[in-house]
């Protein structure tokens, strides 16, 4: 079967049909978790084997906000080896390189099923060498807590890694060895899994205000430590030094200005990519030259932003992971700085906030004629990451902009159709690149508001045709029709499949 | 034997070393193979040409380098050998 865009949709799959398909669907809830006053405490993850009675094809989840740090997913992967345990179904929100366990488990069937929203190193290469028994399932940050709570995700057991939980066992990530900021992505998990574990390196007496409420929690396990401090948050996130990445950062901030985004009010996102920073730095330098104040800013927060708030140039911050130490710290003391839900960041029915911002500044793996983006696997089809926010914020934003070099060590990244599609051109705006800047030409709004702009303003044919002057044409290359996954749109329907490569 | 080597293993260089030989045999590696090898063999079969070389080992290791720096690296690589 194809969908709306004619990509082939494996069969017992629902083919996507439109970015805003899902406002004609009923949000479905099934019951939270049932509560109770305290929790059991563990003495070893083989302990939780035995008392959960884990067993041969079971549903686990884990949140990534200890990222490239994690050890939470290791240690039960461990166990799941040790045991022997066969076709468990495993659905942690991310997957890094330190996760390399988890490709012997899935080459020998001990794990069997995948469901994450970004995916890469030896786990990504293990799905596209088709090790994989069943069809990775890549969600977004929305489409993910959208899963679980309507039921289309059910998880047995929820191991979440919480850096600080208290006595009543409320959780939160704001202090301790392992302290990583919000724990956004472990709130669905959390209220509708069957049972849930909070493993922490660090007890306390009282949390207030704590993100994770305790009443939902089964059990406590303390270990040495959660995770590896230096893997779980990078010590700061910089702007580029790059000249073009720079001059792609420049020439979006003045569009963004000549479109009137930079007003009162202002609300934005981007991402912790160089370029991304480099644009909210120009940003930020228009604001402070304009005597503009924004309302807020949303997604994994970085130091940039928490800076912004300082400096009163935003009123408040909505964040679901901080990417870097200077977030995490701000977290905890500023009360503007709020930790939210993936539900309440991207959920498609929960009244979340990436529908209210007014611009968000994307990067793009490809990007094609048609505006459909790819950041889900590389040109060859391989796995290299996944929508995380990508697809729910380009469609909540008013304008969203892809900010990339038109080449990348002699790729064009523009091509006539994407790899694989990740995000929709329905929503995808403006393509900034170092040679010029191309409009969505369902944008006629903003083509009228940059009619007589100075920028490099043409159409993304032009682009195209610029960079294969640069490249030449690349060949076709050679892919299989083994199907090894499929992405997920925010609203449960598939908006591409993943092919084993060759 | 004589060779010479010119580029670098960076993104967007290449690395190409020749040396000499009896018969013309061109060996590419490269980052974007599967895209671009022909265009890539082509640049060096007709920059060898320009020079009026026939036999020689060309090893050429591509990250992902545009063609001129390709022929700038050969053509270097080629005066180291006969320098």
């Amino acid at each position: 079967m194809k969908n709306a865009l004619n990509r082939y949709v494996p069969e017992g799959y629902v083919p996507f049909e439109s970015a805003s398909a899902y406002k004609n669907k009923e949000r479905k809830l099934i019951a939270p978790k049932k509560t109770s006053e305290g929790y059991e405490t563990l003495g070893s993850i083989s302990d939780m084997f035995d008392r959960l009675q884990i067993k041969d094809g079971m549903t686990l989840s884990f949140h990534h906000h200890l990222r490239n740090g994690d050890f939470v997913l290791n240690m039960v992967c461990e166990e799941i080896k040790r045991r022997g345990l066969k076709n468990m179904k495993l659905a942690p929100s991310s997957v890094f390189p330190g996760n390399a366990i988890l490709a012997e488990l899935i080459e020998n069937e001990n794990v069997t099923k995948l469901y994450t929203d970004y995916v890469n190193g030896p786990v990504a290469d293990a799905i596209c060498a088709g090790k994989l028994k069943e069809l990775c399932e890549m969600h977004t940050h929305g489409g993910r807590p959208m899963a679980i709570e309507s039921g289309a995700l059910h998880i047995d057991v929820a191991v979440l890694g919480v850096p600080a939980v208290d006595k009543k066992g409320n959780g939160s990530g704001f202090s301790g060895q392992s302290a990583c900021g919000s724990l956004g992505y472990a709130v669905s998990d959390l209220t509708y899994a069957d049972k849930v574990v909070f493993v922490t390196d660090n007890i306390v007496d009282r949390i207030d205000n704590p993100q994770l409420d305790g009443k939902y929690v089964d059990y406590v396990l303390k270990v040495p430590a959660i995770g590896d401090p230096s893997g779980i948050v990078s010590g700061t996130t910089k702007i580029t030094k790059d000249p073009v990445g720079l001059k792609i950062a420049r020439n979006a901030a003045q569009l963004l200005d000549e479109i009137g985004l930079i007003k009162d009010g202002m609300s934005m996102q981007t991402g912790a990519g160089g370029t991304s920073l480099a644009v909210a730095y120009y940003v930020r330098n228009r604001m402070l030259e304009k005597g503009v104040k924004g309302s807020f800013a949303s997604g994994g927060i970085t130091g940039y932003f928490t800076d912004m708030l300082e400096e009163g140039l935003l009123d408040e911050l909505y964040d679901v992971q901080c990417f870097d130490l200077k977030a995490v710290q701000s977290i905890g003391r500023n009360a503007a700085h709020h930790a939210m839900s993936g539900s309440k960041y991207a959920n498609p029915f929960d009244d979340n906030v990436v529908d209210k911002l007014d611009f968000v500044i994307l990067g793009a793996t490809e990007i094609d004629l048609d505006f459909n983006v790819n950041v889900t696997t590389d040109s060859h089809g391989k796995i290299m990451g996944g929508s995380g926010g990508h697809s729910d914020t380009a469609h909540g934003a008013k304008v969203t902009v892809i900010t990339t070099n038109l080449v990348k060590s002699r790729m064009p990244i523009i091509k006539e159709h994407v790899t694989t599609v990740t995000t929709p051109g329905e929503d995808v705006d403006v393509l900034v690149t170092e040679r010029g800047i191309a409009i969505n030409p369902r944008r006629t709004d903003l083509l009228e508001k940059l009619r007589n702009s100075r920028l490099p303003i043409c159409t993304i044919e032009e682009l195209l045709e610029t960079a294969y002057g640069i490249t030449g044409r690349p060949e076709k290359p050679a892919v299989t029709d083994v199907p090894v996954g499929v992405v997920v749109y925010r609203d449960g329907t598939v908006i591409d499949t993943i092919y084993k490569t060759k | 034997m004589k060779r010479g080597i010119a580029g670098s293993m960076e993104s967007n260089d290449a690395l190409i070393t020749v040396k000499e030989s009896d018969k013309l045999s061109v060996t590419v590696k490269s980052i974007v193979y599967d895209f671009f090898h022909e265009q890539i063999e082509k640049v060096i079969y007709d920059t060898l040409a320009e020079r009026g070389i026939g036999n020689v080992e060309v090893i050429c290791e591509d990250k992902g380098a545009l063609d001129y720096t390709i022929k700038a690296r050969l053509l270097t690589a080629l005066d180291r050998m006969e320098g």
